[in-house]
């Protein structure tokens, strides 16, 4: 993907030998200090995973490593945010299939037409990412309150797609594009409708791409919380990330299972960022910018 | 053959509707609709009675004065700017610091970066939750570090004293902002061409003074892009502060999205709220506007 600069080779040229020499040394130093930076910026992240497996109670009176690993919390969290686990992952990947379906030809098609009026629809695109969450909140609560989408799963992953298409039209526009239009024309010669070449042709060819707009798209919904909070009233249906905000009330009552639950909840985005990296470090970038 | 290309060039048309309409009648019901929404209810005294009477008379501007003159808007205002600035400088500084400190390639230091990441991608909510604990005044690891350091000699109360309580709510903005700044200004780095610095060193120019007349100047772009962009995506933030604080305590971390959610979640007072998002959509508006002139180049291309 393009938004691995490291692959650009005027920046292997070896510059003077004797100065890349010299500076073999302090680059493992760099790495130590690299090491020390991380260390720094993930300690909340060991220190959540730590706290989960502490004994449960109201205080957090935790040791620095889990010698003794008490998994009452996550026995827990699984007992009470289970059943809300599994709700989060349906609407995330609810919201995925949503999202690619109905971004992923919108994204091919601002790529091919030249027109003034698909920059009007970039620009759209551009600021709808910058509507504060809460403005969409407070007009869909009346609309769904009326709708009866209020506590339903199709009504969170509707309104969670909102996190998800802007970024997935901008990042799978930006790859179709540099698809060579020859490919595409060969297959219309033999006879084929763009709809059969986009099928055939451009979305096969475009996988990377989709897989990271997908992966991103499930973070943003899992991540959702404003949602979650304002359009659903009851218990029926409930994110995860709702369990947590009730879980933290005035008081908290058992650190452990909270943290736990928090842990479980950030099993997506650590897997995704092990198993995906290539992926999501694409689309950390490309979304950003473009 | 003719009258067959025109038949065919008709269809392509069709084809193309067909390919954009799903999107294009997303982004009006999600995003148009709840701007025009918003705008409307911002001038209707919009509340629970409504739902059961359907009835939500129009007051003019009667929400507007009722946000603006409640004791709550001055507050609100200073917080979102301190907030805001706050955190887009601490995270743009260290990021920057850490962007240009990835740069020099070194063993791991792909892999780090990519590790950065993980607070980025973590749920807002689940962030909130892990730093109140670490915040927490008697038993959370914060204090206790700073304790053992010798440098408090009395537990900081960071989430409950409303002296502090905004800096705690910076502090954790700013640690879940960094990768975001890292990502975007390291990429921006490497746009910078090696020959530069090399003519530079050549003219003495290492160090700060490459810093300052190398990267700074060649970098402004994209430090113009992340500033925006950090500030528009900053004036939202909802899940951190009601995850650490919920604008308390004694409303020392009202923000104006806050108070927009409050009025209308917490109190039914929908027409008070949208009154606020409305104010908050202007705001972002005028660093909208910034940021598409900077980025209006990258659009066209």
């Amino acid at each position: 993907m393009t938004a691995t600069p490291t692959t650009a080779p005027a920046r292997l040229r070896p510059s003077v030998t004797a100065r890349s020499r010299r500076a073999d040394r302090p680059k493992l130093g760099h790495t130590a200090v690299g090491i020390l930076f991380l260390a720094v910026m993930l300690f909340p992240i060991y220190w959540m995973i730590n706290a989960s497996l502490q004994p449960s109670g109201n205080t957090l009176t935790a040791d620095f490593l889990p010698l003794k690993p008490d998994f009452g919390g996550y026995q827990k969290a699984i007992e009470q945010q289970g059943t809300n686990l599994v709700t989060s992952l349906v609407i995330s990947l609810g919201t995925v299939v949503f999202s690619l379906a109905v971004a992923a030809p919108a994204a091919y098609m601002l790529g091919q037409i030249r027109s003034s009026w698909i920059n009007v629809g970039l620009l759209a695109i551009l600021i709808s990412q910058m509507i504060p969450g809460i403005v969409i909140a407070n007009a869909l609560y009346a609309a769904y309150n009326d709708l009866g989408l209020l506590n339903s799963i199709p009504g969170l992953i509707l309104a969670d797609a909102t996190h998800a298409i802007p970024f997935v039209i901008l990042i799978v526009r930006a790859f179709m594009m540099k698809i060579p239009p020859s490919i595409v024309e060969a297959a219309r010669v033999d006879g084929a409708g763009i709809a059969r070449a986009f099928v055939s042709i451009v979305l096969p060819i475009s996988r990377n791409s989709l897989i990271t707009a997908g992966l991103f798209a499930f973070l943003f919904s899992w991540s959702d919380f404003l949602f979650a909070l304002t359009l659903t009233t009851t218990e029926d249906v409930r994110p995860v990330t709702l369990g947590i905000y009730t879980y933290l009330g005035t008081q908290v009552s058992n650190w452990s299972a909270v943290m736990a639950t928090a842990v479980l909840s950030s099993i997506p985005a650590i897997v995704l960022l092990v198993l995906a990296q290539k992926y999501i470090a694409a689309g950390a970038t490309g979304g950003a910018v473009k | 053959m003719p009258g067959a290309r025109r038949r065919r060039g008709g269809r392509e048309r069709l084809v193309q509707v067909l390919f954009l309409a799903p999107a294009g009648l997303y982004l009006v019901l999600f995003f148009g609709y709840p701007v025009v929404k918003n705008v409307l209810m911002s001038m209707q005294a919009y509340t629970t009675r409504t739902f059961f009477t359907g009835e939500a008379p129009w007051v003019g501007l009667a929400n507007y004065a009722t946000a603006l003159g409640s004791t709550l808007f001055a507050p609100a205002m200073l917080n979102t700017a301190l907030f805001t600035i706050g955190s887009i400088v601490g995270q743009f500084a260290i990021g920057l610091a850490l962007a240009s400190f990835f740069r020099r390639k070194f063993p791991l230091s792909g892999f780090l970066r990519s590790m950065l990441l993980l607070p980025w991608l973590l749920p807002l909510i689940v962030s909130s939750a892990t730093w109140r604990s670490i915040l927490d005044q008697d038993s959370g690891v914060l204090n206790a570090f700073l304790r053992s350091l010798g440098i408090i000699q009395e537990p900081v109360p960071w989430l409950t004293s409303p002296s502090v309580a905004l800096l705690a709510v910076v502090l954790v903005t700013i640690w879940v902002g960094i990768p975001f700044n890292v990502t975007i200004l390291y990429g921006g780095l490497q746009e910078i061409p090696e020959e530069l610095y090399e003519a530079g060193a050549v003219d003495g120019a290492t160090g700060w003074k490459a810093f300052w007349h190398i990267t700074w100047p060649n970098l402004r772009p994209v430090v113009s892009v992340v500033l925006v962009l950090g500030v528009v995506y900053t004036l939202k933030v909802l899940d951190i502060i009601l995850g650490l604080t919920n604008g308390g305590p004694a409303n020392a971390t009202q923000t104006l999205a806050v108070r927009s959610y409050q009025e209308s979640f917490v109190n039914f007072q929908f027409g008070v709220g949208a009154a606020f998002s409305n104010i908050l959509i202007l705001i972002s508006l005028v660093f909208a506007v910034i940021y598409l002139r900077l980025n209006r180049r990258a659009v066209d291309e």
